[in-house]
């Protein structure tokens, strides 16, 4: 084969990746409308877009992390953390929302959630970038601390009394079939997108995570750059938390548990390489797509609910394993 | 003279790696750099390049001393280097790697506030670049990966020459390539010479250093043992130098 027909064929391979994914995606689709007539409901499709925007927040971030050839395995402990944090907040300084504005509280709670991820996350990079641990020891620590803390507030126990005002914001469907976090969802998915793919910051992700020395060498803030990226992963897990809590209008300290399997699941479905420098956020959503009508679909035709996170991890794995077959193919042609 | 290196001298712990190394790279010149494995070759490279610092003598810049603390100091002064490793992205396209740390962006509002790359431009640059230096890639909108190993080092050697002012610093650049890659890769020396760039180039081939250079400096045990014209001289003769067969004699001495 000339150079000009490998390019052809290697982005041929690129772009058909996406169409796997949304053909599989398709057929999953149907397997589940044939099984079950409820599968193709309003209620079902709002259901599982609501689960999706939760997965596809963190899968968002993840797929920054992983391009930049890190992975960040405290995503889900730390949407619970920034759930606990916010909704203690405000039931303690608050509630009862007659005495102060619900708004005001609401509005205090969702700076809370946000504040809370992204620190969490510019300490997963601070320890990553500037201390030289390793990502995955690092965010795996960060899980253990995340996630006993957010058990910690109060003993384990669910918080209720948040605004109301959050429960029903997140709880609406614009003309009746857009929930409000589709829509927050779909415009950071936006942002996401347009960052990764045409800026400087999204080009130098991926020049990080594929050759991280010709990066330094040219002079790059790497470490400034790396802790940004964990950043923005820690923040998505904050604006995870408020889908969370919106939806089901309580903060719970085991709203992100395995959250992080299923963003890392969602990614890697979409295509990226945990090895660094490849992914797109259009692949990741496809991905979340997947990962979500998954889970939801395995319960509506009435599987057990264990089987759910046995299924995400098994399409993970053999994901893994088909994109390395095709590496592999590829590589001897 | 471009660049010149007065008495420089390096040591590390116990080991005298560099001794008293006096050298010169003038504008447009290709000067060669041979001596045995151990002989301080990549140690006089990266305290050029500003990896590591001299523990003696100085370097100048146009005759004025200069010290580097860091590759970043030496690239402001106009040197490059080009590492063995070649600090490529694999993964990301031709255009892409030309530009490492130096993306350009949007004029405007796109790239001041959105920060949006221009790539048409980036591309359009990296085009005229390879022209300049009359080197062709067969697609410069493929994945480096998929590049042959010369055509790597040309795009490594390409894209440091275009961002480089005065000296060009290269260690062993044929060293793991073919012989229709290696004559590749040669002619893109000459011709970025042909630029008016100075160029430091490290081979243990001697075909090669005779066939680019104007002039080859012969170190051994970390010590100049000859400057000799590439025009007059013969493998045998740099060979002798280079084991030690011969000694300092009918040299071109550096004036000081
Ligand atoms: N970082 C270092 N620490 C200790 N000794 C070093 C270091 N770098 C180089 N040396 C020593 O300095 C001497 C010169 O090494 P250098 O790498 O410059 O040789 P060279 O001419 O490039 O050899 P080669 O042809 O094998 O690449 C050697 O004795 C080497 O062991
Ligand atoms: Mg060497």
């Amino acid at each position: 084969m000339t150079t000009e027909a490998v390019t052809i064929t290697v982005k041929r391979v690129a772009g058909s990746r996406n169409l796997l994914t949304a053909g599989v995606l398709v057929a999953i689709c149907l397997v589940f409308t044939v099984l079950s007539p409820f599968f193709l409901s309003q209620a079902n499709w709002i259901n599982t877009s609501t689960t999706m925007t939760q997965i596809l927040l963190l899968g968002i971030g993840q797929t920054y992390v992983i391009i930049a050839r890190g992975i960040d395995l405290s995503a889900g402990a730390t949407l619970s953390l920034s759930g606990m944090v916010s909704g203690a907040v405000m039931y303690n300084l608050f509630a009862p929302y007659d005495t102060v504005p619900e708004g005001t509280a609401a509005l205090v709670g969702i700076i809370i959630a946000l504040a809370v991820g992204l620190l969490v996350g510019l300490v997963n990079g601070f320890l990553i970038a500037y201390l030289k641990i390793p990502a995955f020891v690092a965010t795996l620590g960060m899980l253990g601390i995340a996630s006993g803390a957010s058990y910690l507030l109060t003993n384990g126990q669910s918080l209720s009394g948040i605004p109301p005002i959050i429960g029903e914001v997140g709880n609406h469907n614009v003309v009746g079939w857009i929930p409000v976090p589709v829509i927050i969802t779909a415009v950071v998915t936006v942002i996401a997108w347009y960052v990764l793919s045409q800026t400087r910051f999204g080009e130098r992700t991926y020049l990080l995570g594929d050759n991280p020395d010709a990066v330094i060498r040219a002079g790059v803030n790497d470490r400034r750059h790396l802790l940004t990226v964990y950043a923005i992963s820690g923040l998505l897990a904050g604006l995870a938390a408020l889908v969370a809590m919106g939806r089901l209008s309580t903060a719970s300290p085991t709203a992100g548990s395995g959250a992080e399997l299923q963003a890392i699941a969602t990614v890697v479905i979409g295509g990226a390489s945990l090895y660094g420098g490849r992914g797109t956020i259009g692949g990741t959503v496809l991905g979340a797509a997947i990962v979500t009508v998954l889970l939801t679909g395995l319960i509506i035709i009435g599987v057990p609910p264990f089987w759910q996170v046995i299924t995400v991890g098994i399409v993970l794995i053999a994901a893994v394993f088909l994109d390395q077959q095709k590496e592999i193919r590829a590589a001897r042609k | 003279m471009s660049l010149a290196l007065r008495d420089v001298s390096r040591t590390f712990g116990g080991v005298r790696a560099l001794t008293d190394v006096s050298l010169e790279v003038n504008r447009g010149e290709v000067v060669g750099l041979v001596g045995d494995n151990g002989a301080g070759k990549s140690t006089l490279l990266k305290i050029v390049a500003g990896v590591i610092q001299p523990t003696g003598g100085d370097i100048l810049v146009d005759d004025l001393p200069v010290s580097f603390h860091s590759p970043h100091d030496a690239r402001e002064a106009g040197i490059s280097a080009v590492y063995q490793d070649l600090a490529l992205a694999p993964q990301r396209d031709v255009v892409s790697n030309f530009f490492i740390g130096k993306e350009m962006l949007r004029s405007g509002f796109a790239g001041k506030v959105l920060r949006r790359l221009d790539r048409p431009v980036m591309r359009q640059r990296v085009v005229s670049e390879l022209n300049r230096m009359k080197t062709t890639l067969p697609n410069i909108d493929a994945e480096v990966r998929y590049l042959s190993g010369g055509q790597r080092q040309s795009l490594a050697i390409a894209r440091a020459a275009s961002w480089c002012e005065r000296v060009l610093l290269l260690d062993e650049p044929t060293s793991a390539l073919g012989v229709a890659q290696q004559a590749e890769v040669l002619s893109l020396i000459t011709r970025v010479a042909e630029t008016g760039i100075g160029v430091l180039f490290v081979s243990h081939q001697m075909a090669d250093v005779l066939a680019v250079c104007d002039r080859i400096v012969v170190l051994r045990l970390g010590k100049v043992v000859a400057q000799i014209n590439a025009k007059t001289t013969s493998p045998e003769e740099l060979i002798s130098y280079i084991t030690g067969a011969a000694t300092p004699l009918n040299t071109d001495t550096t004036e000081k």
